[in-house]
């Protein structure tokens, strides 16, 4: 049964980046111009020769169904063109950026969750008390300020006033030939700005959502059975009441994903961390479209398998959707 | 309307005042109103009692705010008045954000409302469609739709709006889903009205609190993700706003904090403003919430 499910869960995933592929085709035949010099980038000319070799390789001299049919044979192999401004196939280009991205997004995810279901689970004890005050105004405050100015902000902190945390890129160049304990401490040390930044939006989202909850369970039934039969308020809030909560934190979570990565686009940029994000605003800047594509590409395909895994999980938290 | 003597006097029972009476209560709310209201103001008639121009410059680089007379808030990396660029840039980041929080709008409950009223095969055809857009990182497909496009002021509205659509399109659909059963959607049904008439006059306004609310939680987002845009370099290059602001001053932050300081601080506090009064219509429209 459950094994159906995954397999049929797969399936979709691959339909929708099936879906994603003829997308960035579109996308690369609606731009106006020649594709072939679009694919090329506009940054300096490019030579009739290089155009040609372009034509060749994307079937472009042929009816636009071969072509895609040529496009997505090649991205189910993972080849999606070379970058002309990278000088570099994209695949390899995005490779060396993926691992700095989950590093950062699984990070600030989990730092979000864990602080924001703290926070609600706080406030939701005494709804009306300081406390829950003081979390439901940083919660707006937290939606309503841009993310890209959050970092700078803290640039500019951590820079001049409280040099504790650097402030840029994700390694010391001081430190490349130390061993590796050092080497992955200096990057966590790294890490903590950025991730901090990005958390920053989504733990308000996190402890607005887990207080709600955690009210509306906290209303129900089987929480003043716990309580009649003695249990601490401690395993009340956390055991009975916070796992019957957690499911629509966990849904958010899943669909969080996707924006996650467009706020890792922007926290990449400002902290000069070497991902994906980073490499989309270079690429975007130089108009190099198969370095884009491929970012967009390889952004959606995370989101899909976050999406399953989300899905999936939902069942093991959820004994009433198993066997379903 | 009131006034005229054909009406029984039942309006102050409707649920649209009963929602005002409720809204003007709500403190955070009201605060939210003025500031939006300043704000507004002064991106529109600011110029009036402030002259200066954005893009000029007038004054030496980096002169910090306070110092000169002139220029309150002091002047940015090329010696630009930073108060000039706050009332000038206000305006297309507002226009911006309302433009694209509109197309959401239309897209989003054109979607949710065809899908939750049809069911069976529109619904499955159009949440599949919804889902496939939910896939794509929003920030990354917009900026792949404006640099392929040339960024404009419209370019850019209708980027937002194409990427953020869907959410507001599951809100729609599982909105329609519920009234659609109800007993007057059937009384409707029994005089004789057409589906189209029963979506847009029957369900659709029954459906709007949650829509309005969502609406203006929509703006906000769409506030913040042109000044995302605008920061990256993909804004429109002639039009002054707050987050171009932020992303030409970033270079230079360590010289001078004010220059990205200030434009930041208006992104904040209009989004603020718009979020206490998105929060002030869900509390009105849903007098239960309010107990807890």
């Amino acid at each position: 049964m459950d094994f159906i499910y995954i397999i049929k869960r797969l399936f979709y995933g691959v339909l929708l980046m099936l879906g994603v592929v003829v997308l960035n085709f579109l996308l690369i035949r609606l731009a106006p111009g020649d594709p072939a010099v679009v694919i090329a980038g506009e940054m300096g000319g490019a030579t009739e020769a290089m155009l040609e070799s372009i034509r060749e390789e994307y079937g472009l001299n042929k009816p636009v169904l071969t072509q895609l049919g040529i496009y997505v044979a090649n991205v189910a192999r993972f080849d999606l063109g070379q970058s002309f401004f990278f000088n570099q196939p994209v695949t390899t280009l995005i490779g060396h950026r993926i691992g700095p991205t989950i590093l950062l997004v699984l990070t600030a995810q989990i730092l979000a969750i864990v602080l924001g279901v703290v926070m609600g689970v706080v406030s939701a004890r005494k709804p009306n008390g300081v406390t829950s005050a003081i979390v439901s105004v940083f919660a707006t405050i937290g939606y309503a300020v841009p993310v890209f100015w959050t970092g700078i902000m803290l640039i500019i902190l951590f820079a001049s006033v409280l040099p504790v945390f650097p402030v840029e890129g994700m390694t010391s160049v001081r430190l490349r030939d130390a061993g590796l304990l050092v080497r992955t401490l200096d990057v966590l040390h790294h890490l903590v700005l950025p991730a901090f930044t990005l958390a920053i939006i989504y733990l308000a989202q996190y402890s607005r959502l887990s207080r709600a909850s955690m009210l509306e369970v906290l209303g129900s039934d089987y929480i003043r059975t716990a309580r009649a039969k003695g249990a601490s308020e401690r395993s009340v809030l956390f055991k009975h009441a916070l796992r019957n909560a957690a499911l629509p934190i966990l849904t958010v979570a899943g669909l969080q994903f996707g924006n996650l990565i467009s706020g890792a686009l922007l926290v990449e940029t400002v902290f000069n961390w070497p991902g994906m994000g980073r490499l989309a605003f270079d690429s975007i800047l130089r108009r190099d479209y198969p370095t884009t594509m491929g970012v967009l590409f390889f952004a959606s395909f995370m989101v899909v398998i976050a999406n399953i895994l989300t899905d999936l999980s939902y069942k093991l938290a959820d004994p009433r959707l198993r066997g379903r | 309307m009131d006034s005229q003597p054909t009406q029984p006097q039942i309006a102050a029972q409707s649920p649209a005042r009963e929602a005002w009476i409720m809204f003007r209560r709500n403190v955070p709310a009201v605060i939210g109103v003025i500031l939006l209201v300043l704000i507004v103001g002064a991106t529109l008639y600011g110029s009036l009692f402030y002259q200066g121009d954005a893009f000029s410059i007038v004054w030496a680089p980096h002169e910090p705010p306070g110092v000169t007379p002139e220029f309150p808030l002091g002047t940015d990396y090329l010696g630009r008045d930073i108060v000039a660029g706050l009332l000038t840039g206000g305006g297309p980041t507002l226009a911006v954000g309302l433009a694209a929080a509109a197309i959401t709008m239309v897209i989003g409950v054109s979607f949710g409302a065809l899908a939750g009223f049809y069911g069976g095969w529109v619904d499955n055809l159009l949440m599949r469609i919804t889902e496939f857009f939910q896939v794509l990182p929003a920030l990354l497909f917009a900026m792949v739709l404006v640099t392929l496009f040339s960024p404009s002021l419209f370019t850019i509205a209708m980027a937002i709006g194409v990427v953020s659509w869907p959410q507001t399109a599951r809100l729609t659909r599982a909105e329609f889903m519920k009234i659609r059963e109800l007993e007057y959607v059937t009384a409707a049904r029994a005089i004789g009205a057409r589906n189209r008439r029963i979506i847009w006059t029957v369900i659709l306004p029954n459906a709007a609190p949650p829509l309005i609310v969502s609406a203006t939680l929509t703006i906000g987002v769409a506030i913040l993700f042109e000044a995302g845009l605008s920061f990256l370099g993909l804004g429109d290059p002639n039009v002054m706003s707050w987050g171009l602001m932020i992303g030409a001053n970033r270079e230079y932050i360590l010289d001078a904090w004010w220059p990205v300081t200030f434009p930041g601080l208006a992104i904040f506090f209009t989004v603020f403003a718009v979020s206490l009064i998105g929060d002030g219509l869900n509390d009105a429209f849903n007098p239960k919430l309010r107990e807890r």
